[in-house]
């Protein structure tokens, strides 16, 4: 009987799996009209998801709708969006970083947002730019993060105006058995180009040039250039084989901990990182991130956080309603940020919070020489191999024929 | 695991060659073919089919919905069949055939079917939809509020009920204070007084119309967002529940051409079906591409384009080496243990055991993890702790070193484990007749444990090397694939074919998942042919020792 059973009971499975291939085309909500309204469905990931929760709750008790605020890891958030947006479901709003747009875009999952000039004023510029893709403001921002360079004041009482002053300090310190590394900023085997962006923008390298209308412009990739292999020649004297100050053995897991374990004075990190230094208990001040001397100034990249409105979005209306609207209130800024801890992008909400937080303006200080991050397509190229040349550089490999390498192959992918 | 893995009395266990994983009897007890009905059963089975058609009923309204026809009548005729075959007494063979057929079917033969037909298309990203969904997308965010133009104060209203009856916007002019009503005809204004206007401008009651609130007009969404009142500049549009902006959607499709015209720049695109995208004149794309059948040509880029066959035949060797070492180093560890514990002087090897099968028991994501951060050259303990400063994942032979070496850790107490099982059910007798016969020990572990344990472990050994031929969580929570060559980012020196082909598919522009259907049909032609020449060769072995 036990076999015969589990037949069953594989049959049930089978049956529900069957169901499952068979249903792709699921036939939309149609709960009749006169219950409760519409229903608003918002894709997150976990922290915004509990700072959001009361937020939306309240929206929808105001005006009579369901509002439900689904929690989905932030890595997977764009990638499962764009699926599920082009079998023609999923969320009518969703929150997720700029430099998504240009994907987003692309598969026809997100729609642009119509804001009035005064409701735009009420922003950062930067912020408003970055959400700007095609001359449409495809997003409502409501944070902004970039790079800064965070010291151990007891170790390190002066800002470092330049990279050569910060070599010059770390390797004293380094001297004196104080710390030893001389500065932590993430490389990894495989490199990271958004780290290492501000000494390469300082040293002259970019990654694309910009269009008339101040668009980033895929034809004119910097990689590979002159520019960049001297920015890289620079880099690689700071390298393993150079001044030791990069390394690769520094990574994403082991930057901020190595800080914190006071082994280094200097770390180059963003706001994320200023939670695990308060909770070790670390004296630090936060600067910009510092360039070559006689150099172009650091220009870390800045990142917007930002709400969508779905394409596909069964309740278009209202997720227009709730974005354009609602979002743009600096209690709703002011309740992420106590989540994690970025700038506001809605100045009203970033006065709130600075007088409590002297960081935040100091990181948007560091910020001000920052350029957006770009947000077209072809930017998804020039993360991995320019990472990895990176890695190879300051590994010690030959700057020019790297650099030349990993330009043609950023150009091989772009479309 | 109630079953000791060893012990004193499994010596006497029955020969056998069968599955050497201990805890599952593989033989029943009673025949069936007149089995009593009890009464446990019969409900199962009333339950459980019952819960077949149920889901056969809840399946089959959305196909009716989408007018899928063909696949209603496969799942009218598969729940038939079912029925007929669990109901009655015959077939008995079929009874035991039928769920593991129709699964191989759904899990392994529709998948590798999907996976063969996806790779003959452009699919991934910005070719995920249908040609119309890209028109749809094209035009909807060309919508551009007009130059100077600015945003109304807007409500929702309806002569009708706020369910069914048409919409339309009730529009004030923020300088005037005067509504207008709007519709899908044109803006006229309406009587001054009719209408109650509250301060910002919202309208909140008008003679003759019910202004819908918010609940309300979020259920008719659509309506709304379709609702468009064409001005003289262009058309006015809902922004949300309660604005309204004056928008011209500057590209507009056109049938007649079957391409894309830009209203304000003057261009046109047109519509290319071999690429899945609108094409101007001077090769310019728009971004969002529809998806089409592009024939071979995704196997032809992995056979022509240099940068992916170039490297191709150094990566397969690593892959093989990877596979065979991991595969073969853990087999050769875990076996040499598990004879060691078989002696019978050898003392406390339960403790043994226990031990040995902690690293099998941690989730490997993990422990994948802690060795690569183990393998760190200035912060790693290896390196500390030996006083080294070896760049592990800098050099081509450290990392490979590397990566084995933390395959063999993972995977020896499996081989262990089963190395024990199959150790068990070799009979003693065996190698004790040989010892009679004056063999030394490692003559009789040559001439009988070893081909006794080959014979009940190629199997397993052949599952093993298919799974670390593909490997990925391996490769890419350590190395990532590092060392890199300077001149080429896209292929490292430890990397897979695996690894390699997702950062091809997935580390680009964006996500292909034509390209990595068809790499990923390379993949399974190599592990299908190392499998199907190892299964034979074991066959073979199998006829001699049997």
């Amino acid at each position: 009987m036990r076999i015969r059973t589990a037949g069953v009971v594989a049959l049930f499975a089978l049956a529900l799996a069957a169901s499952g291939c068979g249903d792709s085309d699921e036939p939309a909500a149609k709960e009749s009209p006169k219950a409760a309204g519409g229903k608003l469905v918002i894709w997150a990931d976990d922290k915004r998801t509990a700072a959001l929760k009361p937020f939306a709750e309240k929206f929808g008790q105001e005006n009579g709708v369901t509002v439900e605020v689904q929690a989905v890891p932030n890595e997977d958030l764009q990638n499962n969006f764009v699926t599920v947006s082009s079998q023609g479901g999923g969320p009518d709003v969703v929150i997720g970083a700029h430099d998504w747009i240009g994907n987003l875009v692309q598969n026809g999952a997100i729609d642009p947002v119509q804001l009035p000039d005064e409701q735009k004023a009420a922003f950062n510029e930067t912020a408003i730019k970055a959400v700007t893709f095609n001359g449409q403001l495809y997003g409502v921002p409501y944070a902004q993060e970039n790079l800064a360079l965070i010291r151990n004041t007891e170790l390190a009482p002066e800002a470092p105006k330049t990279i050569e002053d910060l070599v010059a300090t770390g390797k004293q310190l380094k001297a004196q058995k104080k710390v030893t590394e001389t500065l932590c900023l993430q490389v990894g085997q495989k490199g990271d180009a958004y780290h290492i962006y501000p000494l390469y923008s300082s040293a002259g390298g970019y990654l694309f040039g910009t269009t008339a209308n101040g668009d980033y412009d895929p034809k004119d990739l910097g990689v590979g250039k002159p520019e960049s292999i001297a920015a890289f020649k620079k880099i690689a004297a700071l390298g393993e084989k150079g001044e030791g100050v990069l390394k690769r053995s520094i990574a994403d897991t082991n930057s901020t901990a190595t800080f914190t374990g006071k082994k280094c004075a200097f770390l180059v990190s963003g706001p994320w990182a200023t939670a695990d230094v308060k909770k070790a208990g670390i004296k630090y001040d936060v600067s910009a991130v510092p360039g070559f001397a006689g150099g172009k100034a650091a220009a870390p990249f800045v990142g917007v956080q930002s709400f969508y409105v779905a394409a596909k979005g069964k309740n278009k209306a209202l997720a227009q309603e709730f974005v354009v609207n609602y979002v743009a209130k600096p209690e709703l800024a002011v309740a992420l940020y106590q989540a994690d801890p970025r700038p506001p992008a809605l100045t009203a909400a970033l006065d709130q919070v600075k007088g409590s937080d002297p960081d935040l303006a100091k990181f948007i200080e560091a910020g001000k020489n920052g350029q957006v991050l770009p947000a077209i397509p072809a930017m998804a190229a020039i993360w991995d191999p320019f990472g990895k040349a990176e890695a190879a550089v300051i590994g010690g490999a030959d700057p020019t024929s790297t650099v030349t390498a990993a330009g043609k192959t950023i150009a091989g992918s772009i479309k | 695991m109630s079953t000791p893995l060893s012990g004193p009395g499994s010596a006497q266990q029955a020969p056998g060659r069968g599955p050497v994983r201990t805890g599952s009897p593989r033989t029943s007890r009673t025949a069936r073919n007149h089995a009593p009905i009890t009464v446990a059963g019969l409900a199962a089975k009333v339950i459980l089919l019952g819960l077949v058609a149920g889901i056969a009923i809840w399946a089959a309204f959305p196909l009716v919905e989408a007018e899928m026809w063909v696949w209603l009548a496969v799942l009218v005729l598969t729940t038939a069949a079912l029925f007929y075959l669990y109901l009655g007494r015959r077939h008995i063979p079929a009874k035991y055939l039928v769920p593991g057929t129709l699964f191989l079917i759904a899990f392994q033969v529709v998948p590798v079917l999907y996976t063969a037909s996806t790779a003959f298309t452009n699919f991934g990203d910005g070719h995920r939809g249908s040609k119309d969904d890209a028109i749809v997308a094209i035009q909807s965010s060309s919508v551009k509020q007009v130059p100077g133009s600015a945003q109304y104060p807007m409500s929702v209203a309806t002569k009708g009920d706020p369910a069914t009856g048409a919409l339309v916007f009730l529009i004030t002019d923020p300088q005037t204070n005067t509504v207008s009503v709007g519709d899908a005809r044109g803006l006229r204004p309406l009587d001054p007084g009719a209408a109650t206007v509250a301060p910002g401008g919202k309208v909140t009651a008008a003679d003759g119309y019910t202004v819908l609130n918010v609940g309300q007009a979020s259920a008719r969404s659509k309506d709304i967002t379709d609702l468009v009142v064409p001005t003289a500049g262009g058309a006015l549009r809902s922004s949300g529940l309660s604005r309204v902006y004056e928008g011209k959607a500057v590209r507009a499709y056109d049938a007649g051409c079957d391409c894309v015209k830009d209203s304000d720049s003057g261009r046109t695109w047109t519509a290319d079906g071999e690429v899945g995208a609108f094409v101007a004149t001077d090769g310019e794309r728009l971004a969002q591409g529809w998806k089409v059948n592009v024939g071979l040509s995704n196997f032809t880029r992995v056979l022509t384009d240099e940068r992916i066959s170039g490297p191709f035949l150094g990566t397969l060797i690593w892959n093989f080496a990877f596979a065979i070492g991991s595969t073969g180093g853990t087999f050769i560890l875990g076996m040499l243990i598990a004879l060691a514990l078989h002696s019978p002087r050898m003392r406390g090897t339960n403790l043994y055991r226990m031990l040995l099968i902690l690293p099998y028991a941690m989730p490997s994501f993990a422990m994948l993890l802690v060795w690569r951060d183990m393998f760190n050259t200035d912060f790693g303990l290896i390196n500390n702790l030996f006083g080294l400063s070896v760049d592990w994942f800098g050099q081509d032979w450290s990392a490979r070193a590397a990566v084995i070496l933390v395959q063999l850790w993972l995977g020896y107490p499996y081989m262990f484990l089963v190395a024990t099982g199959a150790l068990q059910a070799i009979p003693r007798e065996l190698t004790e007749a040989t010892s009679v016969d004056g063999a030394s020990p490692w003559q009789s572990f040559k001439a009988v444990t070893l081909p006794l344990l080959l014979v009940a472990l190629s199997p397993l050994l052949i599952s093993s090397f298919a799974f670390n031929f593909n490997n990925f969580n391996a490769i890419y929570l350590t190395t990532e694939g590092a060392p890199f060559p300077a001149d080429n980012p896209s292929n490292g020196a430890t990397d897979l074919l695996i690894t390699y082909t997702y950062r091809l598919a997935f580390g680009g522009q964006a996500a292909q998942f034509g390209f990595a259907a068809a790499i990923s049909l390379f993949i399974f032609a190599i592990v299908a042919v190392v499998s199907a020449v190892s299964f034979r060769r074991t066959r073979q072995q199998e006829d001699v020792y049997a």
